[in-house]
C-alpha cells in the first residue's frame, strides 16, 4: 500500500507535447480514477506511472520514494491491460503463477496464492483452461487473479471494462469496487465512462488534452466542476450551461437568463461577495444539472416544452433558454408538448462560469 | 418469368436482353475458360508424369522406357546403390544443418529487427534479396567465394595470414557444408521475414505485462513469445524442408555433386540415373522416393493449416 505523487510530469513525443505539467497526488488506499476522452494521455500516464514509457519532465514518486529511474518491476506495481494481454500459450494457472516463479517462489506457496486468488475471484473451474478458451469476463478476471497475487503497492487498470458487454460491466465495477474495499491496495483506474469514475473513485482527475482539467473528489467533481468542460463530461444527460447574466448585486447573488417565454431568475446562488461585486451586470454561464430544476407553479423560470421523454423513473423535459436547449429532470408528471410550465431551480446547486474563460466563479 | 415479359413489352429495353445474356453467359464461362489451359498443363505435367514415373519405377526400363512389370525390383536395386546411400545420408545431413542454421539465424535477426532499429526497411530489403536470385546464381557465386584459389582462403592469405586454409569444398568429407553455407545465406531472409511477421502481430501488452513481473527479455521471449511464433516455425520449418529435398540446381552449380560423389543429394542422383547413366527405372524409383519424403512433410502439414481455417482462423 502507498500514496502516489504526480508531480509536474511532462511527455513529449518528438514535438507532440501528450501530457503538460500534471500534478496530482492521492493517499493510501485512495481509488483514483484517470477520466477523459479517448486521446487525451490518460494511458501515457498510466504507463508513466508503471515505469513502461520513460518521462519527459517532473517526477512520480510511490510511496514517498522517487521512482523515475526504477524500471517497471522494481515499482511494486501490478498492472491490468484493456486487452488483458494474458499470455495466450499458459493455461490460466501457469498465467498466474508466471510471475511469482519469476520472483523465485517456491511450487508450494504459488499454489496456495493460486487458489486464493482463484476462490476470490470465483474462477476454481477455470485454472485449467487456456484463455482462448474463456469468454471476456472471465479472462478479465484472470487478469485481474494474475495483479492480486503480486501483492503490489499499487494496482494500475487501464480501461479494464470497456471490452465487455454492458451488463458484465456493471458485474465487474462492482467486483473492482468490493476488491478494493477487501484489499485497500491504492488503485490508478484509467476509463472514459464516467459513471464507471463516479461509482469507483475516491479521487477523479479529468483529463483532455493532456492537462488535468479537475482533480478532487467524485462528488465535487459533480457538484462544483472547474470548467464547463468539466461540468459537460460528467453526469448524463450533461449540466445545461446557459448564457445569462449577474444582476446587480443587492447582497444576494441573482443571475437571469431569456426563455422565449420571458425571463427566468433565480436568487441566491452560491457566489463570494467579491465575485459577485466583480461580475455584477455582466455576463456569466449558468450552469445547471438537469435534476435540479423542479415543477413550480409559483416557479421563477417559464418554460415552453419542446420535448417530453419519460425515461420511467423520472420525465426529462426539453426547452428552450438562452440560445440553447434546456434538459430538466422531473419527476413524472402529465407533460403536454406545446404547453407552458413553470419550473423552479434549487439555487445553492447552480454553479457560475465566467464566458470567456469557461473556469468556474466562486 | 413475369421479368421477361414485362421487359419485352417495353419498347427499348428488348433489344439488350439478349445482349445482357450473352455476357451473363460469358462472365459464367470465362472463368472456367481462362482455367482451362492452366488445369490441363498441370493435370498433364504435374499428375500424368507422376503416375508414369511411377509405372516406369516398377518396370524394367533402362536407356529408353520399357513398359513392362517387374514389381519392386527396381527399389532393391535402388537401396543396394552405395551412392543413393550417400545421398540419403547427405539430404539428412543437409536437411538438419540449414533447417536447425537458417531458423536460428532467421528468429534472431528477426528478433534484433524488432527491437525498433533504424533503416529496418533496408536492412529487411537486404536480408530478403538473396531469396530473390536463383540457386544457380547462388551456387556460382559462392563456388568463386569458397575456391581456395579464388575466395575467401586466397584473400586472407593475401592479408598475410599464409597458414590460413578454407578448403572445405575441394574435401569430400566437408564439401556437403560449403552447400549448407550456400543454402542458409540464400534462405535466413526468408525466415527472418517470416518470423518478423510474426513477432509483429504479438500484442505489446503481453510484453508489458511480462516486465511489469519482473521478467527479463531472454526470458521474455523464451516464455511467451518465441511459443506463440508455433505456426511461423511450423512454415518455416514445412518450406525449408521442402527446399532442401529438391535442392539441385544449388548442388548442380556449386560442386556438381562431387569432389568424388561425396554432395550427392536424392535429386542429383534422380537426374544422373535417369538422364546420364541410362537406368531409368532406378532414378524413377529415386524420384518415387523423394516424392513420398515430401508428401510425408507436405500432407500433414496442410492438414493442420485447413483444419485450422475451418476453425475460423
Ligand atoms: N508512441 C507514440 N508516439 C507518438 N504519439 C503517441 C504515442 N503513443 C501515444 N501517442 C499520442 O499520445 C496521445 C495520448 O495517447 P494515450 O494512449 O495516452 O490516449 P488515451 O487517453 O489512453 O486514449 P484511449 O482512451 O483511446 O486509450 C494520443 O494523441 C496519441 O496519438
Ligand atoms: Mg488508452
Amino acid at each position: 500500500m502507498a500514496t502516489l505523487d504526480i508531480n509536474r510530469v511532462r511527455k513529449a513525443y518528438g514535438n507532440l507535447e501528450v501530457l503538460k505539467e500534471v500534478n496530482i497526488s492521492v493517499g493510501d488506499g485512495e481509488f483514483l480514477v484517470l477520466l477523459g476522452p479517448s486521446g487525451c494521455g490518460k494511458s501515457t500516464l498510466l504507463n508513466i506511472i508503471a515505469g513502461l514509457e520513460d518521462i519527459t519532465g517532473g517526477e512520480v514518486l510511490i510511496g514517498n520514494r522517487v521512482v523515475n529511474d526504477l524500471p517497471p518491476k522494481d515499482r511494486d506495481i501490478a498492472m491490468v491491460f484493456q486487452s488483458y494481454a494474458l499470455y495466450p500459450t499458459m493455461t490460466v494457472r501457469q498465467n498466474i503463477e508466471f510471475g511469482m516463479k519469476i520472483r523465485g517462489i517456491p511450487a508450494e506457496e504459488r499454489a496456495k496464492a493460486t487458489n486464493a486468488a482463484a476462490e476470490m475471484l470465483q474462477m476454481t473451474g477455470l485454472l485449467d483452461r487456456k484463455p482462448s478458451q474463456l469468454s471476456g469476463g472471465q479472462r478479465q478476471r484472470v487478469a485481474m487473479g494474475r495483479a492480486i497475487v503480486r501483492h503490489p503497492d499499487l494496482f494500475l487498470f487501464d480501461e479494464p471494462l470497456s471490452n465487455l458487454d454492458a451488463k458484465l460491466r456493471v458485474d465487474m465495477r462492482t467486483e473492482i469496487k468490493r476488491l478494493h474495499q477487501r484489499l485497500g491496495t491504492t488503485i490508478v483506474y484509467v476509463t472514459h465512462d464516467q459513471i464507471e469514475a463516479m461509482t469507483l473513485a475516491t479521487k477523479v482527475a479529468v483529463m483532455k488534452g493532456g492537462v488535468v482539467q479537475h482533480f478532487g473528489p467524485p462528488q465535487e467533481v459533480y457538484d462544483r466542476p472547474a470548467n464547463t468542460y468539466v461540468a459537460r463530461f460528467v453526469g448524463s444527460p450533461a449540466m445545461n450551461i446557459i448564457p445569462g447574466w449577474l444582476l446587480a448585486s443587492d447582497g444576494v447573488p441573482t443571475v437571469a437568463f431569456d426563455t422565449p417565454q420571458g425571463e427566468a431568475v433565480v436568487r441566491g446562488v452560491p457566489l463570494s461577495a467579491e465575485t459577485a461585486h466583480r461580475f455584477a451586470g455582466r455576463d456569466v454561464l449558468v450552469g445547471i444539472r438537469p435534476e435540479h430544476f423542479g415543477l413550480d407553479p409559483s416557479g421563477t423560470v417559464p418554460v415552453g416544452v419542446d420535448v417530453v421523454e419519460p425515461t420511467g423513473p423520472d420525465t426529462l423535459i426539453v426547452f428552450a433558454a438562452g440560445g440553447t436547449e434546456v434538459v430538466a429532470r422531473l419527476e413524472p408528471f402529465d407533460a403536454q408538448v406545446g404547453r407552458q410550465e413553470r419550473f423552479s431551480v434549487k439555487a445553492e446547486k447552480v454553479v457560475l462560469f465566467d464566458p470567456a474563460t469557461e473556469t468556474r466563479l466562486d | 418469368m413475369t421479368d421477361i415479359s414485362q421487359s419485352a413489352a417495353v419498347p427499348g429495353t428488348a433489344p439488350q436482353r439478349p445482349a445482357a445474356t450473352l455476357s451473363a453467359r460469358l462472365a459464367r464461362w470465362l472463368p472456367r475458360l481462362v482455367m482451362a489451359p492452366s488445369f490441363l498443363v498441370v493435370l498433364i505435367g504435374v499428375y500424368l508424369f507422376i503416375a508414369w514415373t511411377l509405372w516406369i519405377s516398377l518396370s524394367s526400363s533402362a536407356m529408353l522406357p520399357r513398359y513392362d512389370f517387374v514389381g519392386l525390383e527396381q527399389y532393391v536395386r535402388l537401396w543396394n546403390t552405395p551412392r543413393w546411400h550417400t545421398a540419403v545420408i547427405n539430404l539428412f545431413l543437409f536437411t538438419g544443418l540449414f533447417l536447425a542454421v537458417t531458423i536460428a539465424l532467421g528468429l534472431l535477426m528477426a528478433i534484433l529487427l524488432d527491437q525498433n532499429i533504424r533503416a529496418e526497411g533496408v536492412l529487411r530489403t537486404v536480408y530478403l534479396y538473396p531469396m530473390a536470385l536463383s540457386f544457380i546464381v547462388t551456387g556460382t557465386a559462392w563456388k568463386w567465394v569458397l575456391n581456395p584459389e579464388l575466395g575467401v582462403e586466397k584473400v586472407v592469405q593475401s592479408w598475410g595470414w599464409d597458414t590460413f586454409a578454407f578448403d572445405w569444398i575441394t574435401r569430400p568429407e566437408t564439401a556437403i557444408y560449403c552447400v549448407v553455407i550456400a543454402a542458409v545465406w540464400q534462405s535466413t531472409g526468408f525466415a527472418m521475414a517470416i518470423f518478423l511477421a510474426g513477432l509483429r502481430g504479438i500484442d505489446s501488452s503481453i510484453i508489458k505485462a511480462a516486465q511489469i513481473e519482473g521478467a527479463s527479455l531472454p526470458r521474455i521471449y523464451a516464455s511467451i513469445i518465441v511459443p506463440l511464433l508455433r505456426p511461423a516455425f511450423l512454415s518455416v520449418i514445412v518450406l525449408l524442408s521442402y527446399i532442401s529435398i529438391k535442392s539441385f540446381d544449388l548442388v548442380l552449380a556449386l560442386t556438381n555433386a562431387g569432389p568424388g560423389g561425396s554432395t550427392e543429394m536424392p535429386s542429383t542422383f534422380m537426374f544422373a540415373y535417369t538422364f546420364q547413366r541410362n537406368q531409368m527405372g532406378v532414378g524413377a524409383a529415386s524420384a518415387i522416393m523423394m516424392l513420398m519424403t515430401v508428401a510425408a512433410i507436405i500432407i500433414p502439414y496442410l492438414y493442420s493449416e485447413l483444419r485450422e481455417d475451418t476453425h475460423g482462423h
